[in-house]
């Protein structure tokens, strides 16, 4: 166990270092820096600017001193942002994002579970048939396509629902992007709930449970659920990434601060330590939730080991 | 010579089997049939149509669906029938141009990786795995900034970041076949490591591949349509379905056939191009459960 861990975080290390690397060199490969503007400006300001965030020193001096920051927590200064630190940012939009993914994931689990398993107790039925077709559609629709169209029904033509913008705490700022994010994900998780259970239900522990005499809820809920879901487990821990990525889209949509807004003004403008520190928060929570999903694994199904 | 029987012979009764299986499958040929169709209209229309996708008709903006214009104009009076027809173009080459990169590079890692094993195997399993945890959408964002200029090096850019899946499973496959007496024949031949890649190794690797390769298209689709919807794609007059989906998102209050039409047709092709893949899954390999 502690071997796996170990060897896990040594692989995070160069991992990291990798992103950190792509982004920083693909985003100084770039033509046009940060301090373009459409107007020259003179060429002392210019100077000064260039020192101040230290863009006159050679490309390695650069990156050295970036990663040396990097080590210490420190992301650096936004350049687009002035007078803020990346840090600052990332903790002004982050809770919005894992507000919105969180709730989105959450809700994905409990009505995407609940629509695979009945369609799976009701195999082949009408009810079966039609759930599953609508799950192939709900995977292949994109967030981009359902998010306008939900803003067209229920803020334009029904009126019951704000289109956009945002406030902590209320409910009814997070209803539609909620639902254009996890929506994907109750489809996705509807079909590997159906096809895990139909292999458990099939299974002979589950005949011996029925055959004893338990009532169907029983052998369900005691019996059949959990080998259901442990399969579900390791989907989450890329899926929490997933959510909190894609929901660049939904920002951009409904208007919410959240840091995937950041991130794309920050690429257009050569905005370099935005850019390359939510790719570098990225990659980590993406190796930081495979850790956690590996390791809920193996505390749920004590017949798989770490290991080997 | 006698490569190419080997590799000949057996498969073409399993070729015709698997496509009497993809037929014997409404839902996939019906959608190969819709995305024939979409395929042929949207390169035939744009030659027979009276309009153009970039010339702006000042007497005929925001015009809803009639007879003159049948899906209508947008702002600048722009037939969306024709623009949409580009759109479809953009995507579907789009779609495959970056599929066919990413199938290269993965059958080729994938292959080598499983075939010659070992440290090498490893290594390049392991850099997969690194690469893995590499937030895709983020790069994808920054490789666009880079290579703006030039559409055609953005979708190789991703194309060459979604090899990684055909990778390990072509490889998988490849460890899978490399101990069948045919290899061990070809090996006593005193074939080199490249021709037993190539002449035995991946035509035995084909049914996998075509079934992944169909399965990326989609996911390349939708991920142009995700740049241009962010303005990071095509770029104006050109229009994919992304931009148009956000052009017409703007305008969704008054003019909603603006969304609604290009939306349709992004999700057709999406949901046609993945149904497809899962028939393609069930004819060319029968073992896989559903």
């Amino acid at each position: 166990m502690l071997k796996f861990l170990l060897r896990r975080l040594l692989i995070a290390i160069p991992t990291l270092l990798l992103i950190a690397t792509l982004a920083f060199g693909l985003l100084h490969a770039t033509p046009g820096g940060p301090f373009d503007t459409a107007k020259r400006m003179p060429a002392a300001i210019q100077r000064s600017i260039e020192a101040k965030y230290h863009l006159n020193e050679p490309l390695w001096r650069q990156y050295l001193r970036y990663l040396g920051d990097l080590l210490h927590g420190d992301l650096g200064p936004s350049f687009q942002y002035r007078n803020t630190s990346v840090n600052e940012l990332i903790k002004i939009g982050f809770p919005v994002d894992l507000e919105i993914g969180g709730v989105a994931l959450g809700l994905a689990v409990l009505v995407g579970g609940a629509l695979g398993l009945m369609a799976a107790l009701r195999r082949n039925s009408l009810w079966d048939t039609v759930a599953m077709f609508l799950a192939a559609l709900g995977v292949s629709v994109p967030v981009f396509v359902v998010a306008p169209l939900l803003i067209l029904v229920f803020a334009v033509e029904l009126n019951w629902l704000p289109s956009g913008d945002w406030r902590f705490g209320e409910l009814r700022y997070l209803v539609l992007p909620v639902i254009a994010l996890g929506l994907p994900y109750v489809a996705y998780i509807a079909r590997m709930t159906r096809g895990a259970a139909l292999e458990v239900l099939g299974s002979s522990f589950i005949r011996t449970a029925r055959a004893k005499g338990l009532p169907e809820r029983a052998v369900i809920f005691r019996h059949a659920l959990r080998p259901v879901l442990t399969p579900l487990v390791s989907f989450l821990g890329p899926a929490f990434a997933g959510v909190l990525t894609g929901s660049i889209i939904v920002e951009s949509v409904f208007g919410l601060p959240g840091i995937g807004r950041y991130f794309i003004t920050g690429a257009l403008n050569r905005d370099y330590t935005l850019v390359v520190g939510i790719t570098v928060l990225y990659g980590g929570l993406i190796i930081a939730f495979n850790l956690l999903a590996d390791l809920c694994y193996v505390w749920i199904d004590p017949r798989v080991r770490l290991d080997s | 010579m006698s490569a190419i029987i080997d590799a000949d012979l057996p498969s073409r009764g399993q070729w015709s089997q698997s496509w009497q299986r993809l037929q014997r499958r409404p839902t996939a040929m019906a959608a190969l049939g819709i995305l024939a169709a979409v395929a042929v209209l949207s390169l035939v229309e744009p030659l027979c149509s009276a309009f153009d996708f970039s010339t702006p008709n000042w007497d005929a903006l925001y015009q809803p669906p009639n007879a003159v214009h049948l899906f209508g104009t947008d702002g600048l009076g722009r037939d969306l029938l024709v623009r949409l027809m580009w759109g479809c173009r953009i995507s579907l080459a789009v779609g495959i141009t970056a599929s066919l990169v990413s199938v290269f590079i993965g059958v080729l890692w994938g292959a080598t990786a499983g075939y010659v094993g070992g440290t090498t195997d490893s290594v390049m399993m392991r850099s997969v795995d690194i690469l893995y945890t590499v937030p895709f959408i983020p790069l994808v964002i920054v490789l666009t900034v880079l290579f703006g200029r030039n559409f055609l090096l953005v979708f190789i850019a991703i194309g060459a970041v979604s090899w990684l899946d055909i990778a390990r499973i072509v490889r998988g496959q490849t460890l899978s076949i490399k101990n069948r007496e045919f290899i061990e024949a070809a090996r006593v031949l005193g074939l080199s490591t490249a021709t037993m890649l190539w002449r035995h190794i991946i035509p035995n690797l084909l049914g996998v591949v075509i079934i992944y390769a169909t399965l990326t298209v989609p996911t390349v689709v939708l991920f142009e349509a995700f740049l241009s919807f962010l303005g990071l794609g095509v770029h104006a007059p050109l229009a994919s379905l992304g931009s148009l989906v956000s052009d017409g998102a703007s305008h969704l209050k008054a003019h909603p056939y603006l969304l609604t039409i290009p939306a349709l047709f992004l999700t057709l092709i999406i949901v046609c191009l993945s149904f497809l893949g899962d028939g393609l899954r069930d004819a060319l390999d029968p073992r896989e459960p559903r």
